[in-house]
């Protein structure tokens, strides 16, 4: 189509990324955002009358907030047309809500996550995986033991069915309202899929959960919601990964991501995203913490065109934790915007943001943060460290770290390093044996080493191999 | 029994106006042997070190760094073929130098953060073992396969490929030689180099050399910043390097110190980027006493 289109052709590394299915859906929703639009998704999926409400709600406030322009170094996003996106698309699986084991799933579904390699975890019967093509789960594995201590692990879709009285009360209600961000608002309107936990009073789960997501037809949005309620003093960590294919036409993900942690309660929400090269990715996440609660986010963004991502915490009860390690990696066209949010609005309460970023051939990367300390939040303390790696001087690294701090008694620490990648570092690692390719990939690695060693395995050599992905001929 | 010549070697600063430091030196030195390179500062020595192993910083106008290898350089059972004995460094990458058995100790090493010693040391092993097996392979051109293989390299521990040294077998190797050159175990887990002591990254440099088994093991200044008995693991690090291995050592100092540990077969003067003096020990006996003036004054006083 353009020289942009064309560009982008060259751009993906791997053959893997090329890897698309024919498109084989049951049931595909028309072009564009209208309030028919929204109640034939609804309709489809079976819904109660409340949530088709508050679907269109938010399609109203999602038509009358204005786009975000005014940010300095914002992505451009002049390109997001909302009317040319499939919002919804089903795959067709004859047992909705997931197939029951992995030999039920169709046979090109399984391919494709065979090529992307994320069967290997669920051989290895690690632990629960659930998946989502397209819009929906299609597998889920949930192992007996959560089942007997109540938690509950299922596709969002389903929980709306099966759980409405948690749903109600917490979908976009108190957390990530629509009215957040246009964004926000668009995904209130059109979510679909993505992954609903409960996890009771006092109960730990031992192993991490899991769910995948991929995106893998032309011109299509993709909204899942995920909400996570981490009931007191229950504790959980919570992995998604996240992928699409390239296509011509741009790709939007916007999905939201709720986070309940109660009194005493430790939630870990860890993500490895890698979308296509012309994907739009703008998300909402954000966590309620409340008396003595810890949140973790731990987030690796990978691909895309731009992204705008913010993970947010409230800490909303005195002694409440925040920790968040993020990490960025901005090729040539892309800009990644990401960074973190954090309210103190109780006293006592702490929180640390690790940002690590890396760009190379002209990308950018921007580091954004919020730390806002309220008045009566005392003792209360915060550390940011900023961290940027470049490849070449045509890259661009800002960092935007806002802090409103409102209370005179709290302890604040804000510590930013711009560097790129030494010439002298190299040559010691290729005086050892290292060829130039794998010295800097070693020198990336030991860089993102502080994300790598909170993932499980799988996750952290996916990381490591997507890297490697996206260093790979630019070098050389 | 490798050998390394270098011939006639000029060098300078790869800039423009680039200062020229090396003005033609000429040396040589053979695995089992140890040399001492002495010299005042800003003679050339550090230049001529990195140079050899192939620092970008720096641009060869003149001579050769040459390499001879024989059956057994590298193990008994890799056999080097006629026309692939002899080698000019400087046609060769970092890499492939390390490959064709020449290390560096460096004066600064640097510090990678993490990067884990056991996982570096690791991957280096394997890496020059593989980049050894390409350079002596009968066919050339095939080298585009070996790209398509996948991740070989992946910082993280993944399943071993033929050929490669595994990670329990290595763990094994890394624990005996560290033991040889008295150091803390829990080096191994330790980034590399990040917050070591002066001491302690010269050691790292030298238990480097013990596992990667170069045959000619170019050590600049790893005397410098060591306390006695740092100097004394360090020396008998060194020794064992030369007598277990039979690595040939250019060993790059100030001082006399080092020599009372390590004692040279030859000892060779630099004075403005070229060697101007060669002798027995004896020689860096005289140095410590007399310093270099006399020297200077033999070489341009008689001109």
């Amino acid at each position: 189509m353009s020289s942009e289109q064309d560009h982008l052709k060259e751009t993906d590394t791997e053959a893997r990324f090329e890897f698309k299915k024919e498109q084989r859906a049951a049931f595909k929703s028309e072009k564009g955002l209208t309030e028919e639009t929204i109640r034939v998704i609804s309709e489809d999926k079976d819904e109660p009358e409340w949530m088709l409400e508050r679907r269109l709600r938010a399609l109203r406030q999602f038509h009358e907030m204005p786009m975000p322009t005014d940010w300095p170094g914002q992505p451009d996003l002049s390109e997001v047309d909302v009317d040319e996106i499939v919002p919804y698309i089903r795959p067709d699986i004859e047992t909705r809500g997931g197939a029951e084991s992995w030999e039920d799933l169709p046979e090109e579904i399984k391919d494709t996550f065979d090529k992307l390699g994320i069967p290997e975890a669920e051989k290895n019967a690690l632990s629960g995986v659930g998946a989502q093509y397209e819009s929906e789960i299609v597998y889920q594995n949930m192992q007996e033991q959560w089942q007997e201590k109540g938690v509950v692990f299922m596709d969002m879709d389903r929980a709306v069915r099966e759980h409405p009285e948690i749903v109600e009360e917490y979908f976009m209600t108190k957390c990530v309202p629509p009215s957040d961000n246009k964004f926000a608002a668009l995904h209130g309107a059109v979510w679909s899929g993505g992954s609903f936990v409960y996890v009771p009073e006092g109960v730990t789960v031992e192993m991490p959960i899991q769910a995948y997501f991929r995106m893998n037809s032309e011109g299509m949005g993709q909204f899942e919601h995920t909400l996570i309620i981490a009931e007191e003093n229950s504790e959980v960590h919570y992995i998604e990964g996240c992928s699409a294919p390239k296509y011509s036409a741009f790709n939007l993900h916007s999905g939201g991501v709720e986070v309940f942690v109660k009194e005493g309660a430790h939630v870990q929400y860890s993500t490895v995203q890698n979308w296509s090269k012309n994907t739009y990715n703008l998300n909402t996440k954000r966590a309620i913490v409340e008396k003595d609660g810890t949140m973790e986010w731990v987030s690796g963004s990978m691909g895309s065109k731009a992204t705008m991502l913010y993970p947010c915490s409230i800490l909303k009860g005195p002694g409440a934790t925040d920790n968040h390690i993020t990490i960025a990696f901005a090729g040539k066209g892309q800009n990644i915007d990401t960074g973190a949010k954090v309210y103190h609005n109780a006293p006592d309460t702490k929180s640390t943001i690790e940002s690590k970023s890396i760009s190379k051939d002209g990308g950018r990367t921007n580091y954004r943060g919020l730390v806002h300390i309220a008045d009566g939040a005392t003792n209360s303390s915060t550390s940011v460290e900023c961290d940027a790696l470049m490849f070449d001087n045509e890259s661009t690294s800002d960092t935007m770290p806002y802090m409103e701090i409102e209370e005179s008694k709290v302890d604040v620490a804000h510590e930013a390093t711009v560097g790129k990648i030494g010439d002298e570092d190299v040559f010691y690692l290729q005086s050892r044996g290292l060829d130039d390719d794998d010295a800097k990939q070693m020198i990336v690695a030991g860089f993102i080493e502080p994300i790598t060693e909170e993932l499980p395995i799988e996750y952290a050599v996916e990381l490591n191999r997507l890297i490697e992905l996206e260093m790979e001929g630019s070098l050389g | 029994m490798a050998r390394l010549e270098i011939q006639n070697l000029h060098a300078e600063v790869n800039e423009e106006g680039g200062e020229q430091i090396l003005m033609g030196v000429d040396l040589e030195v053979e695995s089992g042997e140890i040399h001492a390179l002495m010299g005042p500062n800003g003679s050339g020595k550090s230049t001529m070190a990195k140079v050899i192993a192939g620092h970008p910083a720096y641009t060869v106008t003149e001579g050769e760094v040459l390499i001879h290898l024989e059956d057994g350089d590298f193990g008994e059972d890799f056999e080097i073929p006629e026309d692939k004995r002899t080698w000019n460094l400087l046609d060769l990458e970092p890499n492939e130098r390390a490959a064709l058995g020449v290390f560096l100790g460096f004066q600064y090493p640097a510090e990678i953060e993490g990067v884990t010693m056991v996982n570096f040391l690791r991957t280096a092993l394997n890496a020059k073992l593989e980049e050894r097996e390409e350079l002596f392979e009968e066919d050339e051109g095939e080298e585009d396969e070996a790209e398509e293989s996948g991740y070989a390299t992946s910082p993280m521990e993944g399943p071993v490929d033929e050929g490669e040294v595994g990670v329990a077998e290595f763990q094994g190797l890394l624990r005996e030689k560290m033991e040889l050159l008295d150091m803390d175990e829990k080096f191994a887990t330790r980034y590399l180099n990040a917050g070591f002591s002066g001491g302690e990254k010269k050691q790292n440099e030298v238990l480097q050399a013990a596992i990667l088994e170069p045959s000619i093991a170019v050590l600049d200044e790893i005397d410098s910043g060591l306390d006695i008995d740092r100097l004394q693991d360090v020396s008998a690090g060194i020794n064992a390097l030369r007598d277990e291995q039979g690595t040939g050592v250019l060993q790059i100092t100030h001082y006399q110190r080092i020599l009372d540990y390590v004692e040279p077969d030859h000892v060779h003067i630099m004075l403005d980027g070229k060697v101007v003096k060669s002798g027995g020990p004896e020689l860096a006996e005289e140095l410590e006493d007399k310093g270099y003036d006399w020297v200077r004054e033999e070489v341009y006083g008689t001109a």
